[in-house]
């Protein structure tokens, strides 16, 4: 469905992406996990052909720079903080982006009610909340059905609440067999959402692995995900380590499964090393779509 | 016409068409300038000066009360170097840019649409919506002196409107240039004002200091006039209207004599030039840029 190859993409004299080649079948859900700057959102913006490359993707067989619109066709896209005209009501803007898909909504009412938007057509888009409008983003993603979606840290401006609803929401709207490919900074969405995760560090695959592998259970209750700066990372690493801890490296930080009673633990241990902690997450429950045909190499 | 899918089997379905989307396009950017604020003060301005004009006019050739759109033409088309060049250069300016800024521009790109698509049908959606305010500029202006009991020669009310079309064009082109040229719309805003400034005012001082300073030549000042498409509307507004350039001193003298009926072609074609070329640049710069 998606065919990535050899692409490299420079701003000026700084690469951003470094050769990367990647195959996703059909149905396949795959994740984008790294750093920022790692390069997932410029190649997601490749996928979508908004950016000049080196190399060569297509998606469903068109090259998204010779033939942008008939693979953009394929393609519902979700970005990470939604630019809508604000003067424009919800029912205009759902139906404005079905014209330029060459599509008509039998009902604008029936596409909100499917995002969770139910009633909502004839509010403009200045007085959604932030949730409200990656909903509408959603629904117009979804707008002819597209076999695949590309989101773009999509929860990235959702606190907490909002965030889960709509996890939620997008598990069960992709998981209809169609190819989802995604950029996250959060463990939890890529367990909810994704098959196969692709860890990029400064432009290039550093590994793909299986999404059930990569927040690393290993019989533990949780997981802490710490982020924690790059020079830090291996002493950080070390003190856990040493303090009975299995942590594993993930791009911005680490993975430590932790048993429920034992959570406040490598706080302790990383305190008293004197090593700061920027974020954590705490991460409890998981499921994993059975997506059907996918392959995912580098 | 959708694609729909099983896991790992795809329908190839067949994106809009370039007119299609064109159509979509124009028609969402009419409706948001004529939904803005901008298009109903400058529309409102347009038509309150224009009939603040035709007193004025009146005032001047002796009469009282609203004069008729004959003697208003030559007034107005004073308003219409001022006005319409502004409008044309901020709307076009503020189009692409202030999209780019709020990450619209990618979204919209984001979709099955092509870059010229975009490009053009916020151009002609720009393009319409200026129309219709001259249109009711105009038209209000008419309708009163009309209503006054003033004749309205409805031969120079078109060729006005028509050559205020000409004029709104060519600096629409220019700043739709502006607006892919630069980052922030701001930015793009700015440079519109500042070109407007330079081609009302700094271009006929310029071209007065050019002429006592270098010693210019006629067919030299002639030719500079031509560079500037405001000089070019109001030269060929004048000459559409009693078809007699001398008011515009030697210059107006010369093309007169030397030129007569082509000028309406030669007036035409810069014009033309000055809405294409522009435009083109932007598409050409617009197709290879990122649009985030």
């Amino acid at each position: 469905m998606i065919s990535i190859q050899g692409v490299t993409k420079r701003f000026g004299r700084s690469t951003v992406l470094t050769d990367v080649s990647l195959d996703v079948l059909g149905g396949g859900s795959v994740a984008f996990w790294g750093a920022n700057g790692a390069g997932k959102s410029t190649l997601l913006r490749c996928v979508l052909g908004l950016l000049r490359f080196d190399g060569r993707i297509t998606v469903g067989g068109h090259d998204v720079l010779r033939a942008g619109k008939h693979a953009r066709m394929l393609i519902g896209y979700v970005p990470q903080e939604l630019g809508f005209y604000d003067d424009l009501r919800v029912d205009e803007a759902v139906r404005y982006f079905a014209r330029l898909k060459g599509i008509a909504p039998r009902s604008v009412d029936a596409v909100l009610v499917g995002v969770g938007l139910p009633g909502q057509g004839r509010k403009r888009i200045r007085e959604l909340s932030g949730g409200m409008k990656q909903r509408l983003a959603l629904a117009v993603a979804m707008l002819g059905d597209p076999p695949v979606l590309v989101l773009d840290e999509v929860t990235a401006s959702l606190d907490a609440c909002g965030r889960g609803e709509f996890v939620s929401l997008l598990s069960r709207l992709s998981g209809t067999g169609r190819t989802l490919l995604f950029a996250s900074h959060r463990v939890e969405e890529i367990a909810a959402l994704a098959e196969r995760v692709v860890v990029l560090e400064r432009g290039k695959i550093e590994t793909v692995t299986r999404a059930s592998d990569f927040s690393g259970h290993l019989g533990a209750d949780s997981t802490l995900h710490l982020t924690i700066r790059a020079d830090a990372r291996d002493s950080a690493a070390a003190v856990l380590r040493s303090g009975g801890f299995a942590p594993r490296h993930n791009g911005v930080g680490l993975l430590v499964p932790v048993r429920s009673e034992h959570k406040a633990a490598p706080f302790r241990l990383l305190a008293d090393a004197s090593i700061a902690i920027d974020d954590f997450e705490l991460l409890t429950a998981r499921s994993t779509p059975g997506h059907a045909h996918t392959e995912v190499h580098s | 016409m959708n694609a729909t899918i099983a896991a790992g089997a795809v329908r190839t379905a067949t994106p809009p068409s370039f007119g299609s989307n064109l159509a979509t396009v124009a028609q969402r950017e009419l409706r948001e300038a004529v939904r803005s604020r901008w298009f109903v003060l400058y529309t409102l301005a347009f038509a309150v000066l224009g009939l603040g004009v035709s007193y004025v006019s009146a005032a001047g050739s002796g009469g009282s009360g609203l004069a008729g759109f004959g003697r208003t033409t030559a007034g107005l088309i004073n308003l219409v170097l001022l006005i319409v060049p502004l409008m044309a250069l901020t709307a076009g300016a503020a189009s692409i840019a202030s999209d780019r800024e709020r990450g619209m521009l990618a979204y919209l790109l984001a979709q099955p649409v092509s870059r010229i698509e975009l490009l053009l049908g916020k151009y002609l959606g720009l393009a319409a919506a200026l129309f219709a305010s001259l249109c009711v500029g105009f038209g209000v202006c008419a309708a009163v002196l009309s209503f006054k009991g003033e004749g309205t020669r409805v031969a120079s009310l078109v060729w006005l409107i028509g050559l205020s079309m000409g004029l709104a064009l060519s600096t629409l082109s220019v700043g739709v240039l502006l607006s892919v040229l630069a980052r922030k719309a701001s930015a793009a805003v700015g440079a519109a004002v500042f070109l407007w400034l330079t081609l009302v005012f700094v271009t006929d001082l310029g071209l007065m200091a050019g002429t006592v300073a270098m010693r210019l030549r006629v067919e030299q000042l002639l030719a500079l006039s031509l560079v500037n498409p405001l000089q070019v509307f109001k030269m060929w507004s004048l000459h559409a209207v009693d078809a007699n350039l001398d008011v515009l001193g030697p210059a107006g003298l010369y093309a007169s004599e030397e030129f007569g009926g082509r000028l309406h072609a030669i007036f035409g074609l810069c014009l033309a030039l000055w809405s294409v070329v522009p435009l083109a640049v932007a598409a050409a710069v617009f197709s290879r840029r990122s649009p985030v």
